[in-house]
């Protein structure tokens, strides 16, 4: 092994460099201004190459989840790939639901693992772990290099796989020593994978019969994803010139919200377990579904066997096995949904399609949303207690001029803010939604933060999810984010006392959040400022205390304890069987139900 | 509550790989982690550079599931191509076995008549013991090591499904 970096490449050989000096070169050289990280004993040789390069910006958090999380933050907002470097064993594996959570939403990212040398691999040495094997099946691809003239062409190609095709996290492990031993910087040539070409162009003739479907129907309905943010903000674009040329009605997972702006007519709201009546019942009666970037997860079908029984299905997406996966297409498009959506609009206006008469359509949808679904029982008293809906909606309403980055953890708190905050455009939101982890939202938080230093950020939180990631305050001090946790406190792991309330005949069983901090004395310990409300005649001064202190600012936004998450589709109901109020509440299960998440 | 599953049929999987290190864990490793079955799996180089490997997979499942399982193999990064022979059409499958069977007298007469009728080769012989080697369908190898077991049986080797299409068009 050659000296430690800063050691001079050999005299008789000047083109080389250590493996660290590369790997941070190629990241310059891919474009890489933010890196999230922490470092350890296995990554040495790559902080102190990063140390000369003050091009990249290093954010140092506080536990390596934070690092992922922060850089999915960091890629939902930008559309750019996130980056983490994080070192061997631990790193690694804290890394790791980070990592997953990326993999299940499709986040662009490339996490840089530190490893121990080569010849030590597979001896348990001190912080070693498998980290090809652990993440092999949480990563859209992973290399182990040990050599360092493979470093250049793995981290530009592997830049390529995370951000091309349907985007993913890809792990690099780097053992020590191949940081440390010097080889010739390679960039490849071509970027063109021999084995990984995923279809961006959609086939002409599956555009055509899309369209055709698209023309006859009079009931269809679009069903948009987060394949339509991944795919940047021309899809959004093209998404809103589609529509309005054909005059359909627009749902969306929670993936996709702000795809489709919230204030349009034709928005119908979120589908799905928490979505609006409106949304479920027009998916449910539709005659074409155009689903576009979306994966028909379980969250969004409910019972299957009753999901959209009349309707054909049309399913854009880039991903070939998101296709049939769970529900049949009629017609299948395999491409990039901006693509996709741009050949759509192309087709239909090179054909000469008109926008049918869906007026019938629109009434009964008129009908449904009639029932005001997202309409909540609440005492409007000055001294009443906040409804955590109405804390929600007091937060969109103070802040929607300010064009605002919300993300939130996993639970109550992010459904009614998927149920109340409206979104306008794309890369506005940035959710936990296939792995649901609890923990994700502040760090999203700090990562696009990072990427947007003057965009307002809040982070909608619940006091539970919060304090999984919540030494992360360590890290918008040091950064001075001015980030803006909002917590929706009710001093409930709420989601989890809802289905205990509903499937389990309210037996609360460890669903109780205990021995809270004092959330204000928190903030301030962290140098951070602290508020609390518990009234609802001073909610709204406190978020406009909140906006408009600078730097990080934590909300103990004190809310009904016992609110539930509503409407709701039980696990195992169909779309029709949607409870809409708590007094439909049976508060048990039969056996199938409960064997469903 | 039962649980319920689906009539399953059997494909013939020929996937064309990088031959990487991890790739015969990133296959085996996806039939695992998605529940799919494997009934076997064989894998070796098969280009002139060592860069690409064949992997042939038989396994089982819904023709909704093999629809997945296909899919899901295709986008791994190495996985150059994912052919299923069972639905590409005719092909032809072989499968070898490595038999050892022990005895002396009638037995020992009665192994070696029957490895004819297989046409399996005798490869190794000591005074009381065989080793047979039979190439054919999985089926065919059954038969042979069933009646093998009347006849001393001690040990199997077998290399699973190695498969092609027939005809003179390339996968």
């Amino acid at each position: 092994m050659t000296a430690p970096f800063p050691a001079p490449a050999t005299m008789n050989d000047a083109a080389e460099m250590s493996g660290a000096q590369i790997i941070v070169q190629a990241l310059v050289d891919l474009g890489v201004d933010t890196v999230f990280g922490y470092p350890g004993g296995a990554v040495l040789p790559i902080y102190d190459a990063l140390f000369e390069h003050p091009q990249i910006t290093h954010i140092l958090v506080r536990h390596e989840q934070a690092a992922a999380h922060a850089a999915e933050g960091y890629a939902r907002s930008t559309g750019k790939p996130g980056v983490v470097l994080v070192t061997s064993g631990p790193g690694a594996t804290n890394a790791v639901t980070g990592i997953t959570d990326a993999l299940m939403d499709s986040i662009p990212m490339v996490v840089l693992t530190g490893q121990v040398p080569t010849t030590l691999i597979g001896t348990d040495a001190f912080q070693e772990c498998d980290t090809v094997g652990i993440t092999r099946h949480c990563t859209k691809h992973n290399y182990l290099v040990m050599d360092p003239a493979r470093l250049g062409p793995v981290i530009h190609e592997a830049f390529h796989i995370a951000t091309h095709g349907r985007p993913g996290p890809v792990v690099i492990d780097i053992p020590k020593n191949v940081q440390v031993a010097t080889a010739p910087y390679i960039v490849p040539e071509q970027i063109e994978h021999r084995s990984y070409r995923p279809q961006v162009e959609p086939d002409s003739e599956a555009i055509a019969s899309a369209l055709a479907l698209i023309a006859s129907a009079r009931q269809p309905i679009f069903y948009t994803g987060g394949g339509v943010i991944n795919a940047g903000p021309e899809a959004s674009t093209l998404l809103r010139e589609l529509v309005e040329l054909t005059g359909a009605p627009v749902t969306s997972t929670l993936m996709g919200l702000g795809a489709f702006p919230a204030s349009d007519e034709k928005w119908l709201g979120m589908l799905g377990m928490h979505g609006t009546y409106e949304a479920n019942m027009a998916m449910n009666r539709a005659d074409l579904i155009i689903a576009v970037g979306a994966r028909f997860d379980d969250r969004v079908t409910g019972r299957l066997d009753a999901f959209s029984p009349h309707s054909k299905k049309i399913h854009i997406d880039i991903d070939r096995s998101s296709i049939n996966k769970i529900v049949a297409a009629d017609v299948s498009v395999v491409g990039d949904a901006g693509r996709s959506l741009a050949a759509l609009v192309a087709g239909w206006k090179a054909a000469g399609h008109t926008r049918k008469d869906l007026g019938e359509w629109w009434r009964r949808i008129e009908g449904w949303r009639a029932t005001r679904c997202l309409d909540f029982p609440e005492d409007k008293a000055p001294e009443a207690e906040i409804m955590p809906q109405r804390a929600v909606k007091a937060l969109y309403e103070a802040t929607r001029h300010l064009d605002p980055i919300i993300t939130t953890e996993v639970g109550q708190h992010q459904m009614w803010a998927a149920q109340h905050f409206g979104f306008e455009e794309p890369n506005r939101w940035l959710t936990s939604g296939g792995l649901g982890t609890m923990g994700y939202g502040f760090p999203a938080a700090n990562g696009a933060q990072v990427a947007f230093p003057d965009r307002l950020v809040i982070c909608i939180a619940g006091e539970a999810s919060l304090q999984m990631n919540i030494q992360e305050m360590g890290t918008c001090a040091q950064y001075r984010l001015p980030v803006k946790i909002f917590i929706l406190n009710n001093e409930w792991m709420g989601m989890v006392r809802q289905w205990q309330e509903l499937t389990y005949e309210s037996r609360y069983s460890n669903s109780y959040s205990d021995s809270l901090p004092d959330f204000v004395k928190l903030a301030e310990a962290y140098g951070w400022t602290g508020l609390k409300v518990d009234r609802l005649g001073d909610l709204d001064a406190t978020i406009k205390t909140m906006i408009e202190t600078p730097g990080p600012v934590m909300v103990d936004c004190r809310v009904a304890k016992l609110a539930n998450c509503f409407p709701m589709i039980p696990s195992g109901a169909a779309h029709t069987d949607m409870l809409l109020q708590a007094a439909e509440v049976t508060g048990t299960m039969d056996d199938e139900a409960k064997a469903l998440v | 509550m039962k649980i319920t599953q689906q009539k399953a049929e059997r494909h013939v999987l020929a996937v064309t790989v990088d031959n990487e290190a991890g790739i015969l864990a990133r296959i085996a490793g996806l039939f695992s982690a998605r529940g799919y079955n494997i009934e076997s799996l064989t894998v070796a180089d098969i280009s002139a550079d060592h860069a690409l490997s064949r992997i042939t997979i038989v396994t089982s499942g819904p023709p909704a599931v093999i629809d997945q399982i296909i899919a899901q193999l295709d986008r791994l990064v190495p996985v150059h191509s994912v052919i299923d022979l069972t639905e590409t059409g005719a092909h032809v499958e072989r499968e070898l076995a490595l038999v050892k069977v022990a005895g002396t007298g009638e037995k020992r007469i009665e192994a070696l008549r029957m490895a004819d009728v297989f046409r399996a080769k005798v490869v190794d012989t000591t005074l009381t013991s065989f080793v047979f080697e039979i190439t054919g369908t999985s089926d065919k190898v059954d038969s042979f090591i069933a009646l093998m077991r009347e006849c001393g049986l001690v040990e199997v080797g077998r290399t699973g499904v190695v498969a092609i299409g027939r005809g003179s068009e390339g996968g």
